[in-house]
Formats: C-alpha cells, sequence, structure tokens
C-alpha cells in the first residue's frame, strides 16, 4: 500500500493492482462477516423460545385487591385487580412528580385491571408486593428489595435506582374475564 | 534483560534425543530451574505461583465435576446435589472447586497489592500488569459463570443482575441482553451457553499466564527495593524458589484445608440451596465475596451523574471502569521510583487504598441505605481518586528517599561489623 502512496504521490494514477487489492480484501471482509453472522445469531432466542409467545388468563378467580403473578414468555406478568382508592391515587398524582412521566390511563386499558410486567428496570430483579403481607414500598405499589426501587400502584417508578415504570406487556381482553397476554 | 538459552544437561540420551528436536525441556531448565530470581524477594511473592497452582486446582477438579454435572434448567441443580451425596467424593470435589474460586481470587488480589505497593507495573513490566489485568478480567467471567451453574436461587438471580447490566447500554442495550440470554429471561439457553464458557474459559487463562510468565522472564522479576538488579543480585530459581514456593504452599493449603473441611460453607449463601425460581427474588441478594467491592460501587451511584448519565448507566460505567483504569495504572502513575519503601507519601494512601477496598468489600453485603451508601459513595470516590488523582500528582511532588545503589549496599552496608571469630 505504501508504494501505492508514492506512486499517487508522484502523480501516476490508481493502478489496476490497487483495485483487485481493493475488491480482495472487501470481498474477504464481507465473507468474514456473513461467516461470523450464524455464529453470532445462533445465541438469539431459538424459534420453540419465540413460540411460547401467548398466554390466556381468567380474571374471575382474582378478587378486588387481589394480585397475581402470571408466566408470558418465561416472565413474571403481574395482574392487579385494583380497588377505587388504589386507581383514585394511581390518577391523582400529578405528572410533574414521576421519573418517566405516564398517566395512569395509559397504563390500564381498564382502570380496574393493571397488568405489567413483573421485572423491576433497573437490574431485573421481581418486585415483591404480589402476595399478602409483602412490603408494598412507599407508593402502596411494588418494592425492589434487590437495590431499593419503589413503585407505585400504576406501577410507575417512585424513588429508586431504576429508569422506567415497570413495562407492558401487550395485551387485549377476549372477554371481560379473560386477558390474552402477547 | 537478554539471557541465553542454555541446552539442559541430561543424564538420558532418551531425554536428550527429544530435547534436540523439540527443546521443550531445556525450554522449562532455562525458565523454572535457572531463570535468575533476586535474592531479596520477600513472601509477597509467593502468591503468583500460589494462583497458579489454583488454576491447575480448578481445571482438575472442574474437569472430573463436569462429568457429572448436567447443565439443563431441569437437571442442573438435582445433578450437583447428587454430586455432594450419591457421587464418590463428590463433596469434596465440589467444595474444593467451589472454595477454590475463592482461594484463588484471595492470591490473585494479593498478588496485584504487591504490585501495587512495589511498583511492579512501571516500565518495563507494563505488559505483564496489563496481561495480568486481563487474566482477572477472565476469572471473573469465569467465577461469575461458574456459580450459574448449581442453578440455586442465588446463582439464578446473580445471572439476571449481571446480565441486565448491559441493558444499561444506550439504544442496544436490551438486543444485547436478550442475546445473551438466548430467550427472554435467564433460562436454559443461557445454563447451557454459560456452562460451555466456564469450560473454555479457563483454557484462555492458562494462555495467558503463559504470556504472563514470558513477559516476567523477558525483564526479570521486580523486588522489594524496586531497583533494577545485577547479575550477582540474582540466584537460580531452583532450590532457592522452589523450595520457598513449596513452603507457601504448604501454608497456603492449611487455610484451604481448614476452609474445605470445617467450614465448607462459610463463603456460600444458604439460599443457593434452594432451586432457582423466577419468579421470586431473594429478599437480600449479594454476590460472593470477591465481587462485593464492585458491587458496592455499582450501587453507589443512585444519582444521574452531569444529569446526563442515567443513575443504572452511571453504576455500570463505575464498576467497569474500576477494572479498566488498572489498564492505564503504568501511565497514571508519574514517580519514577518503584517501591514504595521509598515513597514516604505514597505508602499512606496505598494503606489506605487497601483499607478502602475492605470497606466497600463490607459494605458491598450491607442493604445500601444511609450511611452504608454514604460510605459507600466515599470509598467510591477514593478508589478513582487514588489512581485519577493521586498517583499523576503525588510522582510530581512526593521526594522519594535516596535508592540504594545496589542490593548489596544496604544489606551488607546497613550491617554491623561482626567481631572476628
Ligand atoms: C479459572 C478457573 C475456575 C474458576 C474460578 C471456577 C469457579 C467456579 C465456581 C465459583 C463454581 C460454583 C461452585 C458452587 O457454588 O457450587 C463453579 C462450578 C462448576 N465448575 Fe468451575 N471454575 C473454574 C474452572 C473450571 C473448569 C476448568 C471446569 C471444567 C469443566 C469447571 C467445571 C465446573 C462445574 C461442572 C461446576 C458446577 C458444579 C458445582 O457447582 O460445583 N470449572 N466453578
Ligand atoms: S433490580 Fe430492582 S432495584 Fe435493582
Amino acid at each position: 500500500m505504501a508504494e501505492a502512496k508514492t506512486g499517487a504521490q508522484a502523480g501516476e494514477r490508481t493502478t489496476r493492482r490497487d483495485f483487485l487489492e481493493l475488491v480482495a480484501w472487501t470481498t474477504l471482509g464481507v465473507g468474514a462477516a456473513a461467516t461470523l453472522w450464524p455464529f453470532i445469531d445462533s445465541l438469539n432466542p431459538a424459534a420453540d423460545t419465540l413460540a411460547l409467545a401467548t398466554t390466556e388468563v381468567d380474571l374471575e378467580p382474582i378478587e378486588v385487591g387481589q394480585r397475581v403473578t402470571v408466566v408470558w414468555r418465561g416472565k413474571p406478568v403481574f395482574i392487579s385487580h385494583r380497588t377505587p382508592e388504589e386507581i383514585e391515587q394511581a390518577r391523582a398524582t400529578p405528572l410533574e412528580e414521576l421519573k418517566d412521566p405516564e398517566p395512569d390511563e395509559a397504563r390500564a386499558q381498564r382502570p380496574e385491571w393493571l397488568v405489567v410486567i413483573g421485572i423491576c428496570t433497573h437490574l431485573g430483579c421481581v418486585p415483591a408486593g404480589n402476595r399478602a403481607g409483602e412490603e408494598r414500598g412507599g407508593w402502596g405499589g411494588w418494592f425492589c428489595p434487590c437495590h431499593g426501587s419503589h413503585y407505585d400502584t400504576a406501577g410507575r417508578i417512585r424513588q429508586g435506582p431504576a429508569p422506567r415504570n415497570l413495562d407492558l406487556p401487550p395485551y387485549t381482553f377476549v372477554s371481560d374475564t379473560v386477558v390474552r397476554i402477547g | 534483560m537478554q539471557r541465553e538459552f542454555v541446552k539442559a544437561p541430561f543424564k538420558s540420551g532418551v531425554l536428550k534425543w527429544i530435547d534436540d528436536r523439540l527443546p521443550v525441556l531445556s525450554w522449562a531448565y532455562n525458565e523454572l530451574v535457572i531463570y535468575p530470581a533476586p535474592r531479596n524477594l520477600n513472601y509477597w511473592w509467593n502468591l503468583g505461583s500460589l494462583a497458579g497452582f489454583m488454576l491447575v486446582v480448578q481445571i482438575v477438579t472442574g474437569v472430573v465435576l463436569a462429568m457429572h454435572y448436567t447443565p439443563n434448567a431441569e437437571m442442573a441443580f438435582d445433578s450437583v446435589e447428587r454430586i455432594m451425596r450419591d457421587v464418590n467424593w463428590g463433596w469434596l470435589l465440589r467444595y474444593l472447586h467451589a472454595n477454590g474460586a475463592s482461594m484463588f481470587f484471595f492470591a490473585v488480589y494479593i498478588h496485584m497489592f504487591r504490585g501495587l505497593y512495589y511498583g511492579s507495573y512501571k516500565a518495563p513490566r507494563e505488559l505483564l500488569w496489563m496481561i495480568g489485568v486481563v487474566i482477572l478480567l477472565l476469572m471473573m467471567a469465569t467465577a461469575f459463570m461458574g456459580y450459574v451453574l448449581p442453578w440455586g436461587q442465588m446463582s439464578y438471580w446473580a445471572a439476571q443482575v449481571i446480565t441486565n447490566l448491559f441493558s444499561a447500554i444506550p439504544l442496544v442495550g436490551d438486543t444485547i441482553v436478550t442475546w445473551l440470554w438466548g430467550g427472554f429471561v435467564v433460562g436454559n439457553p443461557t445454563l447451557q451457553r454459560f456452562y460451555a464458557l466456564h469450560y473454555l474459559l479457563p483454557f484462555i487463562i492458562f494462555a495467558f499466564v503463559f504470556l504472563h510468565i514470558l513477559a516476567l522472564h523477558q525483564t526479570g522479576s521486580n523486588n522489594p527495593l524496586g531497583i533494577d538488579l545485577t547479575a550477582k543480585d540474582k540466584i537460580p530459581f531452583h532450590p532457592y524458589y522452589t523450595v520457598k514456593d513449596v513452603f507457601g504452599l504448604c501454608l497456603f493449603l492449611l487455610l484451604y484445608g481448614a476452609l474445605v473441611f470445617y467450614a465448607p460453607d462459610a463463603l456460600v449463601v444458604p439460599i443457593n440451596y434452594e432451586p432457582a425460581n423466577p419468579l421470586q427474588t431473594p429478599l437480600h441478594i449479594v454476590p460472593e465475596w470477591y465481587f462485593l467491592p464492585f458491587y458496592a460501587m455499582l450501587r453507589a451511584i443512585n444519582f444521574d451523574i452531569l444529569w446526563i448519565i442515567p443513575a443504572k448507566l452511571g453504576g455500570v460505567l463505575v464498576m467497569f471502569s474500576s477494572i479498566l483504569v488498572l489498564f492505564f495504572l503504568p501511565w497514571l502513575d508519574t514517580s519514577k521510583v518503584r517501591s514504595a519503601t521509598f515513597r514516604p507519601l505514597y505508602k499512606w494512601f496505598f494503606w489506605l487504598f487497601v483499607a478502602n477496598a475492605l470497606m466497600l468489600g463490607y459494605l458491598g453485603a450491607q442493604p445500601p441505605e444511609g450511611w452504608y451508601l454514604t460510605l459507600s459513595q466515599l470509598g467510591t470516590a477514593y478508589y478513582f481518586l487514588f489512581f485519577l488523582v493521586i498517583m499523576p500528582v503525588l510522582g510530581k511532588i512526593e521526594r522519594p528517599r535516596p535508592l540504594p545503589e545496589s542490593l548489596s549496599e544496604p544489606v551488607l552496608g546497613a550491617a554491623q561489623p561482626q567481631p572476628a571469630k
């Protein structure tokens, strides 16, 4: 390459050899990347893992004030049958107080049912608060014991290191008592 | 220092025949028998060979454990319990391996503090030091993935929290994490790839240890005075240091044995004897002791840095930087004097650094609240100040004590004249 440079500086045109060299290296580079890709992509979720993609939940037995954990794609999903006070509390919160501002209306398709992914957006622990008697944090929602994140009754982050509100899974109400997640 | 390659003296013709064609025996003779080592090495110089010994122990016990272990999320926990209860000597192999990781880190950390005190990272040993940092990183990855294998509650949640560190990377974080997991949560695909890597990495460490020793023998060992030594201040490695290393090994084995036979679970969190449950995080999660100082630094950052780096990313950056900064140490330290023996001020900062590291280790196991949190933040600040400010500035302002010309000077010069016998 150094030779080619001096040649160019001396006013010579790019030679055919330079071109061939460029083509050879580019082909090699593209070939190497294409060869590497299957190795890298093989580590991504496999077809059968992707296939576990929907879960249907019967809401009938969940009483007002009760929270349950269901599994969707191997992840815990929290379903909270909220009390009127919990809904009121979530709706009355001014957005300026929130780290990740989102109105409650945007987080719950139906006010009495909150469906969130039960994985702390900090480093992925499962926050406490679904079972009776568990610590629910300062805002009556969930409390993550790992590094102390507090979530409110709409699953929004209020205090602690978590950057985002609890994520929402895609879900639809198949009927008044059945919800399909995924 | 270039040494001449000496052919090993053979009594056996067969060995000579082999060595003439493949000079490995002569190579070993040069590096392990006649290698000229400083005559003033103290016991802190034993830790390197002890770390090497632990690597061999981990590989030997690991390979045998692998013959009984099942890398599958449904079966892993039970297969480890089977190793403990049913496999002949399985309890011994597993306790040797699990506590072996602790002994390995114990040796390597002291080995590193030794380097920090005696300035072993300074020219011409920069690469030697940097290879060491690579080994540390590989060890951390290996130990982390090994800890996941028994698939207990703490295994599972350690995997979850540590892999999630990568989700802090802007834009591509979540994609990377899904790729690491091979799924949407830590699960069987994760366990299987961790097992494959846990088997592989120790052999890569082995290769780096080889490079480490190659670099060491190129420049020769540093010594407690930190001065360059001449040939007359050196003695052959064998028998002087082989004997000293074996003696050190005996003491080290007493400690290792005490752990394995009298307190095999002292360093294990009991909750790891509960099978992994992806739906329930234990209330108090802690990493293994050798990760605690770094974990404390991760959690110390609970505020956004300069308004632009969110707390989560900040914590992750601080934790990784705490190790990466070691790569730059040879250039951050501006003092020409290697050994802290001749650096009256550095000595104090060094011991404060050691105390600070121990404090961070303690704090890493405490809940990150109140005073614990404040102290973690102060400790993190000192950790980085030490490398980024104290090291560069001290070299400029400190007045080192006069260095001896050679070894014979302080040794013989300081000696009182002996009465004639
Ligand atoms: C750098 C060297 C190594 C380190 C630091 C290391 C560390 C660890 C650690 C901390 C554990 C968890 C122990 C427990 O809590 O039960 C573990 C488990 C395991 N390791 Fe290693 N290891 C190393 C080398 C190897 C090698 C070379 C193999 C060979 C295949 C191996 C095979 C295993 C197996 C099968 C387990 C699971 C069984 C068990 O949990 O005891 N390890 N390792
Ligand atoms: S994982 Fe929930 S606070 Fe860190």
